[in-house]
């Protein structure tokens, strides 16, 4: 029944990393370019739905090992923690900083507490996209 | 005599004085403001003797639980006698707890002459009331500890109801006793008319409370006090008010409700389904005279308007007649006591209505129609002490023969010789015959009905002829069914085949409490004075304040009861025509069966009860279909009535073209896709192909987000549109093969005109929303401060995770939810199997 998927596995295998690659650079890009957390999410699970395609369920759930339920919870606790961080240094709930900095190999690099609130959407976006479809074809 | 009796009463009220202000003014508990007073005490006893009547009943089980409740009357009763020499002068003993201030609403205890006659009946038939259902209900068999409960917490709400001067608190009290009613009327639940009963008068006494309820707000509206003391001196503007007449309607609505007045009177019949001593306590002597209460403590505020005089005397004297006649057709001995006390009841209302007259006539040296008001009180007594008598000796009768159906009794005499004895003076009593009390105060209604017609205001003196009419030939009835009452049951042969025992005479003990009260038949039938100075006087004093200054008294009109007058003659009447319509009853007897069931008041009730349900169903039948479609129809049409009609009234629609962007190609162009592809959906008879259009009318979407400069929406929107429609066609793969028909939408005028209708209206709002702009955006701000304050340049997403990241962060939490819940849908299917829920993968 099953047929050769020859080339499409092995287009699958080279694009995938280009998606990937794409999506993270929506992701960090978000604040400055069109972009963030919530695209990059779902292009980095376009990604993983592009493997599914090529491959099966298993296999894929085999290379990427990741429970996508607990990447929701992840997500969330990401967002509510830097909210909740800005508390500690007695400024309002989810109140962002943000500075330049030197780093060793990027260079002058400006990093922004945003980023970790928008990682925990991205991690969400994943979580959910995958979880639902994830659940919907092992459904039947 | 006269003198004699002057003086004797100052030198008591001298030491009363002396030992009241020594006692009363001294609280026993002051703390914080809140004063708790003697009398609050008194009114709170039997609550809290309540709470530990189950103590009792369990803890000791060989002794009746009775005698442990019967301290609390009997120490009432001793408590609120010793207030007479006090409340005999005129004066008046208040006590306040505030209890909500801030609605100005307090717990003011206050008792005058007729919250003193109240009391005294309440704990003295109180008292005789639980001494009788000590020997009347089995320890053994019955579940005391519920029925004293019941009782005392009875007793203590209608203490409240008539110590109260606030009427929310009045209203709490008269609640509680509508309820303990309920409760004691359903003693015996497991009978089908026990509850019946107990619903009945839940429901109609409720619907009167609620009415008054009603009225004191009104009253509030118009004095601004809940405190009738207030009121009264608020008089003139109360009466001045358009609210007046409706507060007054509503007022006597409870009133009229709980004191079983034509037609609200179907629940009492009723309620004798309650135990015995129920009967006696509540339906005789005391909760239904709560609304003879309310309308005596109403009467300052209310009865100077002819309204007043009209609706109490007329409602009072029909029911009287009403009541009496029906009496005669029962056959049950407590269903004719119950229509007997709906005729006594109208009798005493006709009274204060008609006493009302009094105060239009203060200026005459002797005002005649006090008579009417005095003779209500001193009814009020009498029908107290006779009615009680007659429920305990109706109660003996069922206890010793098993049976309360006239028709199966007779003959009794011989065999219950003090039941008899009782019972005789109980009647003849209730029948106004010499020398008892009930004779004296059926003198003074002929005469107080009889001045009716004396009376030159209202159109009474064309009308008023009526009153001594309906009165006369409601006495007659009431003679009739009195001696019928009396004769059937202990006259004529014994039936002893009928009988499910053996009768023989009641103990002691259940025979003590109808003795006592037989005494004070005789007692106040010779010497009415008694009553006159000591009660009657300060109970009319406070019906009628205006006319009673304090310390005068108009002491008398009871002591020249004999004499010729036209009121002997009516008496002289009354018994000769009762007997012979007794005589001849069995030949007059058939016009009861000329009425027929379908057009009592019974019947409407019941079918009022049943076309309440019935109806309720099938309105809710007939809009609750059970599909949504219709559900939706509602929704819609809701939404196009109120944004239509907000539109048009309040002339809102308005189009502003100063403001428009100027219209590009691309735009006409995708403008029209989105419509071909709408189109498409509604029209196309696959399912797939308006998938499709539904996916080429979303990315036209996200086209359209690229011209209006919205990358990350645009983005966005591709997507999540691709996610969508491979969702729908997964869905559109798995429909069940049997229900698949590949047919278009069908026609329907009614769902494309509400369409249309939401169609439009959305469009005028969106238009005239867009023309009525009245400040300017708040955009500049996050334009201005993207950089600099948040270090971005995607303003989108600096607003998203910054400026209002709040948001995002719940809409993260929906879309977990959403995955959670997709997740539990699929994986967790609880499937009912052989009545056992299992999980199955």
């Amino acid at each position: 029944m099953k047929k050769n998927d020859v080339i499409l596995q092995t287009v699958t295998n080279v694009v995938v990393f280009m998606i990937f690659l794409f999506s993270l650079q929506v992701f960090f890009s978000g604040h400055y370019h069109p972009g963030g957390g919530f695209i990059g999410g779902l292009m980095t699970s376009g990604a993983i739905v592009l493997l599914l395609l090529a491959y099966d369920i298993k296999t894929v759930s085999k290379i990427i090992p990741i429970d996508y339920k607990l990447l929701i919870g992840i997500g969330l606790f990401f967002a509510v923690a830097t909210g909740a961080g800005s508390l500690l240094f007695n400024v309002p709930f989810l109140t962002h900083a943000f500075s330049h900095f030197d780093l060793p190999i990027l260079g002058e690099t400006s990093l922004h507490t945003a980023v970790l609130f928008d990682t925990g959407v991205y991690l969400v976006v994943i979580g959910v996209t995958m979880t639902i479809i994830q659940t919907i074809g092992e459904g039947e | 005599m006269e003198e004699w009796f002057s003086q004797k009463r100052r030198i008591f009220i001298i030491d009363f004085q002396f030992v009241e202000t020594a006692i009363f003014d001294s609280y026993f508990i002051h703390q914080g403001g809140i004063f708790l007073s003697l009398l609050h005490l008194a009114i709170f006893l039997p609550f809290i003797m309540a709470v530990f009547v189950p103590f009792l009943y369990k803890g000791f089980r060989k002794i009746h639980t009775g005698w442990f409740v019967l301290i609390v009357p009997a120490l009432l009763f001793g408590y609120f006698l010793h207030f007479i020499p006090t409340v005999r002068e005129n004066e008046i003993i208040k006590r306040t707890i505030h209890w909500i201030p801030s609605l100005k609403i307090d717990f003011t205890a206050y008792l005058d002459g007729l919250s003193l006659l109240f009391a005294l009946l309440i704990t003295g038939i109180g008292t005789l009331v639980v001494f009788y259902s000590i020997f009347y209900l089995s320890k053994k068999r019955e579940q005391l500890h519920n029925f004293y409960v019941y009782l005392l917490i009875f007793m203590g709400a209608m203490l409240g109801v008539v110590l109260s001067d606030n009427l929310i608190s009045l209203y709490t009290f008269w609640e509680f006793t509508s309820l303990s009613s309920f409760l004691l009327i359903g003693y015996w639940y497991q009978r089908d008319g026990s509850r019946y009963g107990a619903q009945k008068s839940m429901l109609i006494t409720v619907f009167g409370g609620l009415s008054m309820l009603g009225g004191i707000f009104l009253l509030y509206n118009m004095a601004g006090t809940f405190s009738i003391r207030e009121l009264i001196t608020h008089k003139e503007l109360i009466m001045a008010s358009p609210l007046f007449i409706p507060s007054m309607l509503l007022i006597l609505l409870g009133a009229f409700t709980k004191s079983a007045q034509f037609p609200f009177y179907i629940w009492l019949p009723d309620a004798m389904e309650a135990p015995t001593p129920v009967s006696a306590y509540l339906h005789s002597a005391t909760m239904v005279k709560a609304g003879i209460y309310l309308v005596a403590r109403m009467s300052p505020v209310y009865a100077e308007s002819p309204v007043w005089l009209w609706i109490i005397g007329s409602f009072g004297i029909f029911t009287m007649f009403w009541a009496s006649f029906n009496a005669i057709k029962q056959t049950d001995l407590k269903g004719i006591l119950a229509f007997s006390t709906v005729s006594q009841l109208g009798l005493i209302m006709s009274l204060l209505g008609v006493g009302a007259a009094a105060l239009h006539y203060k200026d005459m040296d002797e005002n005649i129609f006090i008579v009417a008001t005095a003779a209500a009180v001193f009814h009020l007594i009498n029908h107290a002490t006779f009615k009680g008598a007659l429920f305990m000796v109706a109660g003996i009768i069922d206890h010793e023969t098993g049976t309360r159906d006239i028709r199966k009794l007779g003959g009794l005499m011989g065999l219950m010789p003090i039941t008899f004895t009782i019972a005789l003076i109980g009647s003849f009593s209730m029948a106004g015959l010499p020398p008892f009390n009930g004779f004296l105060s059926k003198e003074m209604f002929f005469t107080g009905m009889v001045r009716v017609t004396e009376m030159d205001l209202f159109s009474l003196d064309t009308w008023g002829l009526l009153f001594p009419i309906i009165a006369w030939v409601g006495s007659i009835f009431t003679f009739l069914y009195s001696i019928m009452l009396f004769f059937r049951t202990f006259t004529g042969k014994l039936q002893m085949d009928k009988l499910e025992r053996k009768p023989h005479e009641a103990p002691a003990g259940m025979l003590a409490p109808p003795i006592i009260l037989a005494a004070l038949m005789i007692i106040f039938g010779f010497f009415p004075n008694i009553l006159t100075y000591n009660i009657i006087e300060p109970a009319v004093g406070a019906i009628l304040p205006e006319l009673l200054e304090p310390g005068e008294h108009f002491v008398g009109h009871i002591s020249f009861w004999h004499g010729p007058g036209i009121e002997l003659f009516m008496t002289i009447g009354v018994i000769a025509l009762g007997v012979v319509l007794y005589l001849t009853l069995s030949k007059w007897g058939k016009i009861y069966s000329w009425f027929p069931d379908k057009l009592t008041f019974n019947h409407l009730y019941d079918q009022i009860i049943k076309w309440l349900e019935s109806g309720a169903k099938s309105i809710t039948k007939g809009y609750m279909t059970g599909f949504i479609r219709s559900y939706l129809v509602y929704i819609f049409l809701f939404f196009i009535v109120i944004s239509g009609v907000t539109l048009i009234t309040k002339d809102a629609f308005k189009i502003d073209v100063s403001n428009i962007a100027p219209i590009g190609v691309y735009e006409v162009v995708l403008a029209l896709i989105i419509v071909i592809g709408s189109a498409t959906i509604l029209l196309a008879k696959s399912r797939l192909t308006s998938i499709i259009a539904l996916g080429a009318v979303g990315y036209t979407v996200s086209l359209f987000f690229v011209i209006f400069r919205a990358p990350d929406l645009a983005l966005t929107q591709l997507v999540i549109e691709t996610v969508s429609v491979a969702l729908f066609l997964l869905a559109f793969y798995h429909l069940p093969p049997l229900n698949k028909h590949e047919k278009g939408i069908g026609f329907k005028l009614g769902n494309a005109l509400i369409s249309i209708g939401v169609g439009v209206i959305v469009t005028l709002v969106a238009i005239s929303a867009h023309s009525n702009k009245l400040f300017d955006s708040i955009a500049k701000y996050y334009i201005e401060n993207t950089h600099d304050k948040a270090g971005g340049e995607n303003m989108v997403n600096v607003i998203l995770v910054d400026f209002r990241g709040f948001d995002t962060m719940f809409e993260i939490c929906v879309l977990g939810i959403a995955a959670l819940g997709i997740f539990g849908m699929i994986r967790l299917r609880l499937t009912n199997e052989g009545g056992k829920t299992n999980e199955k993968k």
